[in-house]
């Protein structure tokens, strides 16, 4: 990944800033600049997430790609946010221990980096908060 | 709007085909799909071809140019375009081919689907195909396309009452279609146990939960209704073409064990042609991992949601059933080259209308079904297809 690719991100992925619209009042996490429901009438401010929610669904994944590989096996879920919307990433705990409902708060963590010497991405995971 | 048939058919065997190069892969489709259809290649008006990632597998684009090119027909200066939606790129490629001749603008359109995967390596090939998912919000964050999948099996089985068992012998009914085509990847039968015991993937999912790497092509040649008999004495009309989207993300979709994509093309299709469920004689699904041919059968309408596990174990979707689901394989058995994968359904449906499906002919089949994904369900392609 390009550093300006992942350098614009970086609000979003160390922060969880996403996005609001004050027309509806509806949450966009990741961020969405465009209302699906009030459209062109939607104003969109930035929001910052707690990052506190629950696990929807999941799985452990035990084949990755290589940027990967060396993690596995991992457990990884889609996470419902306090504030409504859904969002994806890895759980910060043993495979056997993920269920569903399980409430969870974010990490700072290392997600990956281009080979040993290259840019290392940092973002959020979530590790259990029960 | 004119009526649009097909008629001619053509797909390379599937399989790991390391020595066959990707245009060398098309060719040969198209060359069977021409010969089939008794059509020169001097008579071709348009060409599309679906195709996800050669970008990504082999690092060439610009396909629709080579295609034409590599067909002989550069001289010809043949329109040919490419057509990308992930894994849903040939059902797309069709769709453009019918809309293409359905209006007027063009009478013989060729719709090829083609894909060179074994060209890199696994991780390689993994790391593309989760660039049919959302690479910020699900691939940078490790999320695998078993990963996704998966997920969605997990939220299903959480809900309703389907078995690990009953998951299993969707691969199962899939093995022994395949073994029964002779251009399927994989040609042996395997039992329940085989799945049962093969490695875990992601889980719930394993090994023979999910489709294959693939290198294949597959290409037809459709044209007006009312000029199909100059070619041939058997045109297979196409009787609906319907296309959807959703998000991108798995995690922004209503539900996250429905494909609401398949529902709308679903009901899409069947309004286009008059028809309901009970008027289809067999249908090619996407079932590029078992639980996706259970949330297809079910999405399509064909049973009510949380039903199709017990419709798989009662023998329902079988090639003896009421309901044959995936006679060619599907893209468990069959193989997945993803590009090609939409025409290969339209292919096989195709082949049992005629009557020369062989040893897993529907006896009397009339009205054939095609449901083609991309990603975990943001595109959908539909296609009801009759004699």
């Amino acid at each position: 990944m390009s550093v300006a690719r992942f350098w614009r991100k970086i609000p979003q992925r160390y922060n969880l800033i996403g996005t609001r619209c004050t027309s509806c009042g509806r949450y966009f996490f990741p961020p969405r600049s465009f209302c699906p429901d009030c459209r062109r009438a939607g104003k969109i401010v930035d929001h910052k997430f707690a990052g506190n929610g629950k696990i929807i669904t999941f799985t452990v994944i035990r084949t990755a790609s290589e940027q990967f590989e060396q993690l596995t096996p991992y457990v990884f879920a889609i996470i419902e946010l306090d504030e409504g919307p859904r969002t994806s990433g890895q759980i910060v705990c043993a495979p056997e221990e993920a269920r569903i409902g399980m409430r969870v708060k974010p990490v700072f963590r290392r997600i990956g980096a281009d080979g040993e010497s290259g840019v290392i991405y940092y973002g959020t995971k979530y590790a259990p908060a029960e | 709007m004119r009526e649009v048939a097909v008629i001619g058919a053509g797909c390379t065997t599937f399989g790991e085909k390391w020595d066959t190069s990707f245009r060398n892969l098309f060719v040969e489709a198209g060359a069977l799909a021409l010969e089939d259809a008794g059509v020169s290649g001097e008579q071709i008006d348009a060409m599309y071809v679906g195709n996800m990632s050669a970008g990504r597998f082999i690092e060439q684009e610009h396909i629709g140019a080579l295609i034409a090119d590599y067909a002989g027909l550069a001289s010809h200066h043949v329109p040919a375009t490419r057509v990308e939606a992930a894994c849903a790129s040939g059902g797309l490629s069709f769709r453009q081919a019918v809309i293409a001749v359905a209006s007027g603008l063009e009478d013989i359109v060729v719709a090829a689907g083609v894909e060179k995967m074994t060209d890199v390596g696994t991780g390689a090939s993994v790391d593309a195909l989760a660039g049919a998912a959302d690479r910020e919000w699900e691939g940078f964050a490790g999320a695998t396309f078993p990963g996704l999948y998966a997920m969605i099996a997990q939220d299903y089985m959480h809900r309703y009452p389907l078995t690990r068992e009953q998951l299993g012998l969707v691969a199962v009914k899939n093995h022994y279609n395949g073994a029964r085509n002779p251009i399927a990847q994989f040609q042996q039968e395997i039992s329940l146990d085989t799945v049962l015991k093969s490695s875990l993937v992601a889980d719930p999912l394993r090994l023979f939960d999910c489709s294959p790497i693939t290198d294949g092509a597959a290409a037809v040649v459709v044209a007006p209704l009312e000029r199909a008999r100059e070619f041939t004495d058997a045109p297979v009309r196409v009787l609906a073409s319907a296309q959807a989207s959703d998000t991108i993300t798995l995690h922004d979709r209503r539900d996250i064990s429905t494909l609401d994509a398949t529902v709308a093309a679903g009901r899409r299709a069947f309004r286009m042609a008059g028809l309901s469920t009970s008027d289809i004689d067999m249908v090619e699904v996407h079932d590029c991992f078992t639980i996706a041919e259970i949330c297809a059968i079910e999405d399509l309408g064909f049973c009510r949601k949380g039903e199709a596990g017990r419709f798989t174990e009662e023998g329902i979707t079988a090639l003896n059933g009421d309901l044959p689901v995936n006679t060619s394989g599907g893209l468990k058995a069959c193989g997945h080259p993803v590009g090609a994968t939409g025409i290969k359904q339209v292919y096989e449906i195709t082949k049992q209308l005629r009557g020369e499906a062989g040893r897993r002919q529907i006896s009397g089949a009339e009205i054939g079904m095609t449901h083609n994904v991309g990603g975990t369900g943001a595109t959908v392609a539909v296609h009801i297809l009759g004699v």
